[in-house]
């Protein structure tokens, strides 16, 4: 089953498969989105949460750690009685399309994003902090530093999150509803192959949905290192 | 221009080799789908018991593959365990969709195949994957849509319907994900010559419930077996417009997996598992099952049910 998987992925890339190319940029479009917006709040929460400190700090810690955890079938529910017609947004029509995954998404993005962040810049040097504040640098200025010093942590936060989002299967699932051509991704696509009980068609798509993770993850790698050296 | 082709698909290979080697570390297949909705993870236990034989069995198994939608019209709830306490065995129900319930009859990984897709049984059959094909029961499928029913599909039968929703334009949720609901529904769009493609027409690639909901929200029409539309159809708008049709007969049927391909299967338990279901008792409960006061199943078996 697995080497016709192969063949089977091998023919559908080779030939260009209308669906699947569909399926794989619908895929990329609604993760990249999601973990897009996810950083910008989560980078945001993480420094807060790990450079400022206020009453109750630890226990919002706790709870975005515990937040990496939500089941996505469970994210998928609570979206939908958010976004359906009886739910509170239900006015805006979203259910079913691909912003409600985008949606979905980023709930199961903003924990990743927040903790591994927190973690990232509370284990910088502390004299990293200190060479900030005794050089007078403003608020943002310093921000600036701790996320540039802790970027390769970050850069591994954002990856994360994409790679959940990219593969998760319950919030596209429940809220997409799998509609061919218009919120079908891989994953729905694998589920839907398994239940028709085309096995092989089904191994084909995850591993297509490998192939461009392991792209995504080497043009990161390469990213990466291209700052390292830029800062040598 | 050649030349790069030809170094990217030797990319795509070596690409390819290094996933062969991360999968070959991991164990199955089926972890990829592991996170799935509850639909596909029995796919995975199907996988584990076929490949469990070696271990010590306390009590004698009998693997059935069914359909979901089976499943969630409640009546194995009953109809199972009679069985398991009079053969003293342990009944392991894989339900999964139509397709890949007979893939696993086909693959010998399970004893019994509990399906209600006539054309595709028949080619189980003839391809000598099944043994014994006992029709058991029926219900019948409706359409059910928007309670202005604007196609003004009430009352008529299927093909009347379907031609006056696609004429229409009217919003239709499918199933598309070859379910036995999806292949009847495509033997009607045959029947009007083909489905024509229109805005409104969407196929949701998933089970029964989820279809239903999406319907609903909607407001389309759509195609349901009985079962699980009276199991759900408290929570809807929509309301049923053409059931009792007899274009939207829905017959099942029990299939005992072919031993001569596969030694490993129970075939006796099949055996028995098959006569017990047309056996005068098991047709009773079938006969007499309700859901929300309204039977489900006429059996097929019972003198008194054919006449009707």
């Amino acid at each position: 089953m697995i080497r016709e998987g192969f063949q089977e992925a091998l023919k559908l890339l080779l030939r260009l498969d209308e669906a699947v190319i569909d399926a794989a940029t619908r895929s990329l479009w609604v993760s990249i989105v999601a973990v897009v917006f996810a950083s910008a709040l989560g980078i945001a929460i993480g420094l807060l949460l790990a450079r400022k400190s206020f009453a109750g700090r630890s226990v919002i810690v706790v709870l975005f750690r515990v937040g990496m955890s939500i089941p996505t079938v469970l994210i998928g529910l609570l979206c939908y009685g958010l976004l359906s017609r009886r739910g509170a947004l239900g006015e805006f029509e979203l259910l079913y399309t691909t912003w409600a995954i985008v949606l979905g998404e980023f709930f199961l993005a903003v924990p990743i994003v927040v903790t591994l962040t927190h973690g990232a810049i509370s284990r910088l040097d502390r004299r990293v902090f200190e060479t900030a504040r005794t050089l007078g640098a403003g608020a943002v200025q310093r921000s600036m530093t701790y996320l540039r010093e802790a970027r390769l942590a970050i850069m591994l936060a954002v990856l994360t999150a994409f790679s959940r989002c990219f593969t998760e299967l319950g919030i596209a699932m429940m809220v997409g509803g799998n509609i061919t051509g218009r919120t079908r991704t891989l994953t729905t696509a694998t589920a839907l192959e398994t239940a028709r009980g085309e096995f092989a068609s089904g191994v084909a798509m995850s591993l297509i949905l490998l192939t461009i993770a392991l792209f995504v993850t080497l043009v990161m790698a390469l990213l990466s290192r291209g700052t390292e050296e830029a800062d040598l | 221009m050649q030349n790069e082709t030809s170094h990217s698909s030797a990319t795509l290979h070596g690409v390819l080799l290094l996933m062969a080697f991360l999968i070959g570390c991991g164990t199955q297949p089926a972890q990829q789908t592991g996170s799935t909705t509850g639909e596909n993870s029995p796919t995975e236990s199907a996988i584990d018991a076929a490949t469990g034989d070696a271990m010590p069995r306390a009590q004698t198994v009998l693997k059935v593959a069914s359909t979901t939608s089976t499943r969630d019209s409640g009546l194995l709830d009953i109809l199972l365990p009679e069985f398991e306490k009079a053969s003293h065995c342990r009944i392991d129900l894989i339900a999964v969709g139509t397709g890949a319930a007979l893939k696993l009859g086909e693959a010998g990984d399970v004893d019994a195949v509990l399906v209600h897709a006539r054309s595709a049984e028949e080619a189980f059959m003839a391809a000598g994957h099944g043994v014994r094909h006992e029709p058991i029961m029926h219900n019948f499928f409706i359409i059910a849509g928007p309670t202005n029913d604007p196609a003004g599909a009430a009352g008529t039968d299927a093909v009347v319907a379907l031609r006056r929703i696609s004429e229409g334009k009217h919003r239709f949720v499918s199933r598309g994900d070859d379910s036995g609901t999806h292949k009847l529904e495509q033997t009607l769009w045959q029947k009007l010559g083909g489905r024509p493609e229109w805005d409104g027409f969407v196929e949701s690639g998933q089970g029964m419930g989820p279809t239903l909901i999406m319907a609903d929200e909607m407001n389309a029409y759509v195609l349901t077996d009985d079962g699980t539309w009276l199991k759900q159809s408290q929570r809807f708008q929509l309301v049923p417009l053409v059931s009792g049709a007899n274009d939207l007969e829905n017959p099942y049927a029990v299939m005992v997996v072919n031993p001569e391909k596969h030694p490993a299967v129970n075939s006796r338990l099949a055996n028995q598992f098959a006569d017990f279901l047309i056996s005068e008792q098991a047709q009773h409960l079938i006969a007499g099952y309700e859901i929300n006061g309204q039977r489900l199943f006429h059996a097929d078996r019972l003198a008194e049910e054919s006449s009707e």
